[in-house]
């Protein structure tokens, strides 16, 4: 083959930040070939998709209500991608944390306190936070793989949220539907701007973003979580300790991960549901990868996978498409990414075939 | 012919829900032992399973609705291998991408015909031996898939471990840099070993979708995927333990259908968490072990190969 792939010193700073917007218009580009196969006018389809849902305020600021808990949690899913520890089970932690903070709100349902707000906020960063551990001593005590072990305990969140919302958290006064008592103002998140669904909870994930920003480049525990990524020997002899980045990265993680749960309930719903995430735990894994695994590009990077959600709850509305566009379209977006991610490691040199070719270790 | 008893129905219920997770595992078993770790199980999956229902469903043939989903599962896998093998992309992020955009692939095409009833694939006739008492229905009532599955268990022992070309696989996985330079093609056989992988995924799909279910339901996997990769790891990475194992969590899978078909006291969502916290749990005694598991798992598991490395 004349192309041939030659492995970089270091990766390219330059690639790892272009890679990502090839990755996105090669995106765009066959989710039009599909849309002209799915029989829908492909140019039509993707002003649909990618324009009309932000082109008005109301729609702008669905798209920040919709990249707030997806930036929170790539940040915290980033520190532990960087140190190789897979947390896959966000959805099962954000899940836990919106239970455990709404259950101030069923038990106390009159509460009307200025502290009811940061009690049920506190409570669900402990859920999301003990949801994390679970992996984390499974990992470190008995050499469990954390990718399987947190994505299992994502089904069994789910059920333990269904049965409570089905039984004991129902609303008595709700005529049977499984859902619980609407949460007093003095427990809700409070909105930015009035006639929009804006709430607090975005500039709470600008300061996680921001938080994470500084613990990665500015601190030890940084220092520490970027060397455990590296091969273990290496590690060692930078004096980590490997169990202890485990344990941070998932207990963190897991905590801003409920964090973003219980803010959903506070804040947009406004109530505990059986369904309170339209996935944000797995398309935040994404976001991570897309950000460059780093706060400062997983903010552009949220925006973009809110606009995944919007546009293809709008293509649902307007056009009739199934909402599965939205995971399709974020897959292939991954993909995309995933395969450009090859020009940040390796340079590609163009050769004639039959020229010999003098590699180095020939020339020693 | 008598009527089938509670314990024969149990026990054929068992075969049924161990059947998709052996068929996947057994699959993932030959992709890991090549050294490649494909979490794409889940989604390959319900592509099979979506794909299976729709080509059965249109074509009114529940052969080509099987070949279809196998072939549905291979095109995955080979998506899945370019980016891994020839892009050398990460293992773990890839297959995490293939299950996102399987789960949302499969939800995309098989809105037309959800919930859609069809006829289940049809059990082998034995005639005769079929009526003896309780061996009769265990052993001689099933469809081709159930025989099938059993089937690929002890043909993958045997390539793994008495063929030459079930050697070089797992030369590839223990160090693929070693095979290489004997002069084996390592990006070949890996390819052909994820593509098998997907190949069994597949057809795992199609037996939820045609035989146990049978229907298409969005994300009717339920975690499946998941744990057929557990099993793997439960078996380390030994054909014939997969079976065991994919049989022990039939056996859990309805016991707990079979609790809440009793009326036991328990709310269903509980008894529903018990696979799970089964996977969890075995998981978590086969791994504390860590000198068995690294003795098993193949050694380059998830690691990228490039040959000018």
């Amino acid at each position: 083959m004349p192309i041939k792939l030659v492995a970089r010193a270091t990766h390219s700073t330059l690639m790892m930040w272009i890679t990502p917007l090839i990755a996105l218009a090669l995106s765009l580009i066959l989710g039009g070939i599909l849309f002209q196969v799915l029989g829908y006018p492909p140019l039509k389809t993707l002003y649909a998709y990618f324009i009309s849902p932000i082109s008005d305020s109301y729609g702008l600021s669905e798209l920040f209500v919709k990249a707030s808990p997806l930036a929170m949690i790539a940040t915290g899913l980033a520190l532990g991608f960087r140190a190789n520890v897979w947390n896959i089970g966000a959805e099962g932690q954000l899940t836990l944390g919106a239970i455990t903070g709404s259950a101030l709100v069923i038990y106390s349902p009159e509460i009307d306190h200025f502290l009811a707000l940061p009690a049920i906020l506190v409570l669900g960063i402990l859920g999301g936070a003990a949801w994390g551990a679970i992996p984390a001593i499974l990992k470190t005590r008995f050499n469990t793989n954390e990718i399987l072990s947190s994505l299992m305990l994502v089904y069994v969140a789910g059920l333990l949220l269904s049965v409570l919302i089905h039984g004991p958290w129902r609303d008595p006064a709700g005529f049977g539907f499984p859902e619980s008592v609407d949460f007093p103002s003095a427990a809700v998140v409070p909105q930015l701007v009035t006639g929009t669904r804006l709430h607090a909870g975005t500039i709470l994930a600008l300061l996680i973003a921001a938080t994470g920003w500084v613990l990665l480049s500015k601190t030890w525990i940084g220092f520490q979580v970027k060397i455990a990524g590296q091969p273990i020997k290496a590690a060692r002899y930078a004096g980590v300790h490997r169990n202890r980045v485990v344990w941070w990265t998932l207990v963190g993680c897991g905590g801003v991960a409920g964090l973003a749960g219980i803010i959903e309930v506070a804040g947009p719903i406004g109530q505990l549901q059986p369904f309170i995430s339209p996935g944000y735990g797995f398309a935040a894994i994404i976001v991570a990868f897309l950000g460059r695994l780093h706060p400062a590009g997983i903010i552009p990077a949220s925006l973009v996978l809110a606009l995944s959600y919007l546009g293809g709850e709008s293509v649902q509305i307007k056009l009739a498409l199934p909402i599965g566009m939205t995971g399709v379209f974020q897959g292939m977006l991954l993909f995309f990414l995933l395969a450009c991610d090859l020009l940040v490691h390796y340079r590609l040199e163009f050769r004639r075939a039959n020229k010999p070719i003098v590699t180095a270790s020939q020339e020693q | 012919m008598e009527a089938i008893t509670t314990v024969e129905l149990v026990l054929l219920t068992i075969v049924s829900a161990a059947t998709p997770l052996l068929l996947a595992a057994t699959g993932e078993l030959v992709t890991e032992k090549s050294g490649v770790l494909n979490l794409g199980v889940e989604g390959t999956m319900l592509v099979g399973a979506v794909t299976g229902f729709l080509v059965a469903y249109v074509t009114g043939s529940w052969i080509i609705g099987i070949l279809a989903a196998a072939l549905a599962g291979v095109v995955m896998s080979t998506l899945f291998a370019t980016l891994t093998l020839v892009f050398l992309a990460n293992q773990v992020a890839s297959g995490l991408a293939l299950t996102l955009f399987g789960i949302g692939l499969s939800s995309l095409i098989g809105k037309p015909v959800l919930g859609r009833p069809i006829d289940k694939i049809p059990s082998l006739d034995f005639s005769a031996v079929g009526d003896i008492p309780l061996i009769g229905p265990l052993l001689f009532s099933h469809d081709i898939l159930i025989y099938f599955s059993i089937a690929m268990v002890f043909a993958v022992h045997w390539f793994l471990y008495h063929t030459k070309s079930g050697l070089v696989l797992r030369a590839v996985g223990e160090s693929h840099v070693a095979a290489h330079s004997i002069g084996y093609p390592v990006i070949r056989i890996r390819f052909l070993a994820t593509m098998f992988g997907g190949l069994m995924s597949g057809l795992a799909g199609a037996f939820l979708s045609l035989s146990y279910t049978p229907m298409w339901v969005e994300n009717m996997t339920a975690g499946r995927g998941w744990i057929a990769l557990a099993l793997v790891v439960f078996a380390t990475w030994k054909p014939i333990l997969v079976l065991v194992g994919a049989y022990l969590f039939g056996a859990v899978t309805i016991f707990q259908l079979h609790l809440q078909g009793f009326g036991v006291q328990i709310p269903g969502q509980i008894l529903s968490m018990l696979p799970y916290l089964v996977t969890i749990l075995v998981l978590v005694i086969i791994s504390r072990d860590a000198v068995r598991v690294k003795l098993n798992a193949p050694a380059c598991i998830g690691q990228i190969f490039h040959r000018n490395n």
